[in-house]
């Protein structure tokens, strides 16, 4: 579009174009606006993160000031938490609990979503409706005759009454996965009946390939689930330096050593790094499983 | 034997039952059997050495206990305020994402970051930057002249902090209304517009209809967790309060004053650190009892949603 030396014809085409212009400035506005909103929540969002950066490499005296600037770069603050922390061996046991708890929950949690999703039964609604009843049901509930059981069995201080349940499957993955294997087309197992598959052969050859963004999901968020989880490691192994997971460790590092709060912000972030390194490994499966739980349930 | 592999084949039921056997297994031991126990211990006196027979005294207790009533009050607060908040919020954020044309995929990012931060490492990092005197965030308040409270050190402002660190850490709930806008069919903005409506009326007549399951399910969801509220309080609590939470340290729950005590938080106290396991059964069944009913709910709106689709 050129302009030219020659008025326009009085046409409607005129007020039209008077019009567009108008409407370019006003998307032109509300483009600068939405993006300035955008950027200034973005940045409260990671403010957080970068005061706790600057406050794990002052000295404990600066942290206790209101200084938001080092005065001097302390990078070895973070050997200090070491020195003073159990942090490798927290990060054994969580990575114990979570490893396990995921290879228990996937191989526990797909065969009962498979059953659910591909098998007509009576009581398919009654089955269905206990896998969201315990997934609902707040951990708190059933805590006290659990607990008495473990200790009975010699088990409570360590994180096995944590682990072995996951071997009976998970609410909430099964639940996931069932979810994605009712969108699978029956035509797929059907045709491998046809061809004379056995249920298991079905489920592995033809579900799992197919199901595998779903699986990949349940994986990340059991992981995550025991790699955070604080409730249950608390119950069972808050007592002993030695047996604390990265959550607890953290929350207990703070009142043992409740002045230095340049240490604790750097553990804090020894403890966060790595959750977020995987996160930039495996974004994808992190949005396909949260938009799976949201929008498909 | 040709007819039992005749009925194997056949009875499509009793292969779903050996494929659910395990995991049934696990429901009657480790949901059947712990709930039964818990109605059974709850008409007991039970320190986990000597059993007693209490009858109806551990209920009868619950409506003498004051922090039953607190705790529900504070409860009452997180799912009258911080539930819809969060939600609220998140929706917003959604929207804007959804306008963003440049850099959409690093603002995405951005916010969804915060959640996967462990809720424990989240928690502590909130405290430090709301220290009244020395935090950040009163300094970022003191630029515009404001004088920010003592936060997590003030029982009328603890809750608010923590909303607010549930307003960092809402990005998995961004990912799925974000997900549901999409979903929106783009041809209706059309005809909205053609109809002459503006952004606003867009929102109410196109938008938030087809958000409407999504945001209930949110809703119903985050209430469920809300009455499950433990780590963030608790963590808050002993952080906040400097002490140390050991089985019979004299910590107090829900500092500052009683003020982030939830009933989950009050249920551990009394199961697990003064070891009065009977009357923990009773506050088990009371939370057992809310619970079923928001899962109801929520059921009733996911069967809705299943038969829209």
């Amino acid at each position: 579009m050129s302009a030219t030396a020659t008025a326009p014809p009085r046409t409607v085409a005129a007020p039209a174009r008077r019009d567009g212009v108008r409407a370019r400035r006003r998307r032109l506005l509300v483009w600068i606006a939405t993006h300035a909103l955008a950027i200034a929540l973005a940045l409260m969002f990671v403010a957080p993160v970068v005061f706790i950066a600057l406050t794990a490499l002052m000295t404990d005296q600066q942290a206790l000031t209101s200084d938001l600037w080092p005065r001097s770069w302390n990078w070895e603050n973070f050997a200090v938490v070491f020195e003073k922390s159990m942090l490798l061996r927290w990060t054994a046991n969580t990575l114990m609990y979570a490893v396990l708890g995921t290879v228990f929950t996937v191989v526990s949690s797909v065969p009962v979503a498979y059953a659910l999703a591909r098998f007509r039964f009576p009581g398919r609604r009654l089955a269905f409706l206990l896998v969201i009843t315990a997934m609902m049901l707040p951990p708190q509930v059933i805590a006290v005759p659990i607990y008495l059981v473990w200790a009975r069995l010699g088990l409570t201080d360590s994180l096995w009454p944590l682990i072995l349940p996951l071997l009976f499957g998970d609410a909430f993955s099964i639940f996931l996965l069932r979810q994605f294997l009712v969108t699978i087309p029956r035509d797929y197992t059907d045709a491998a009946r046809v061809d004379g598959c056995s249920d298991l052969k079905t489920l592995v050859r033809v579900i799992l390939p197919m199901a595998r963004p779903a699986v990949a999901a349940v994986a990340l968020f059991q992981f995550f689930y025991c790699w955070n989880d604080y409730y249950g490691p608390l119950l069972y192994a808050g007592v002993e330096q030695d047996h604390l997971t990265l959550s607890l460790g953290l929350a207990t590092f703070k009142a043992f050593h409740s002045v230095q709060w340049n240490l604790t912000m750097a553990a804090t972030l020894l403890v966060t790094a790595p959750v977020i390194i995987v996160f930039f490994f495996a974004q994808r499966v992190f949005i396909e499983g949260v938009t799976l739980t949201g929008v498909k349930g | 034997m040709a007819s039992l592999a005749d009925v194997w084949r056949r009875r499509e039921g009793l292969r779903a039952l050996v494929w659910l056997s395990p995991w049934l297994a696990g429901v009657a031991i480790f949901f059947i059997y712990p709930l039964l126990s818990t109605v059974y211990f709850s008409f007991h006196r039970y320190d986990m050495y000597t059993l007693e027979f209490a009858g109806l005294d551990n209920y009868r207790y619950l409506f003498q206990d004051p922090r039953v009533l607190t705790s529900a009050k504070n409860t009452l607060w997180l799912v009258v305020v911080l539930v819809p908040a969060t939600v609220l919020f998140s929706l917003a954020l959604a929207q804007l994402v959804v306008r963003l044309k440049a850099g959409a995929g690093l603002f995405r990012t951005i916010f969804y970051l915060p959640s996967l931060v462990p809720m424990a490492a989240g928690t502590i990092t909130f405290v430090f930057l709301m220290n009244p005197s020395t935090g950040p965030w009163n300094q970022f308040l003191a630029l515009f002249g404001i004088q920010g409270p003592d936060w997590f050190g003030d029982p009328a402002w603890s809750k608010p902090s923590l909303t607010l660190l549930s307003l960092w850490s809402c990005g998995q709930l961004v990912v799925i209304f974000l997900a549901a806008l999409l979903d929106v069919p783009r041809h209706l903005y059309e005809a909205a517009a053609i109809d002459g409506a503006g952004p606003w009326r867009q929102f109410r007549s196109v938008t938030l209809p087809t958000l409407a399951p999504v945001l209930m399910f949110a809703l119903v969801t985050n209430v469920i967790y809300a009455l499950q509220y433990f780590t963030q309080a608790m963590i808050a609590s002993r952080v906040a309060s400097g002490s140390t939470d050991s089985p019979g340290s004299s910590f107090s729950p829900g500092y500052p004053d009683e003020s982030l005590l939830t009933l989950p938080q009050w249920l551990f106290q009394v199961g697990f650190r003064d070891y009065s396991m009977g009357y923990a059964c009773v506050l088990a069944l009371l939370l057992f009892a809310t619970s079923m009913i928001f899962t109801l709910i929520l059921l009733r709106q996911f069967r809705r949603a299943e038969e829209a689709s």
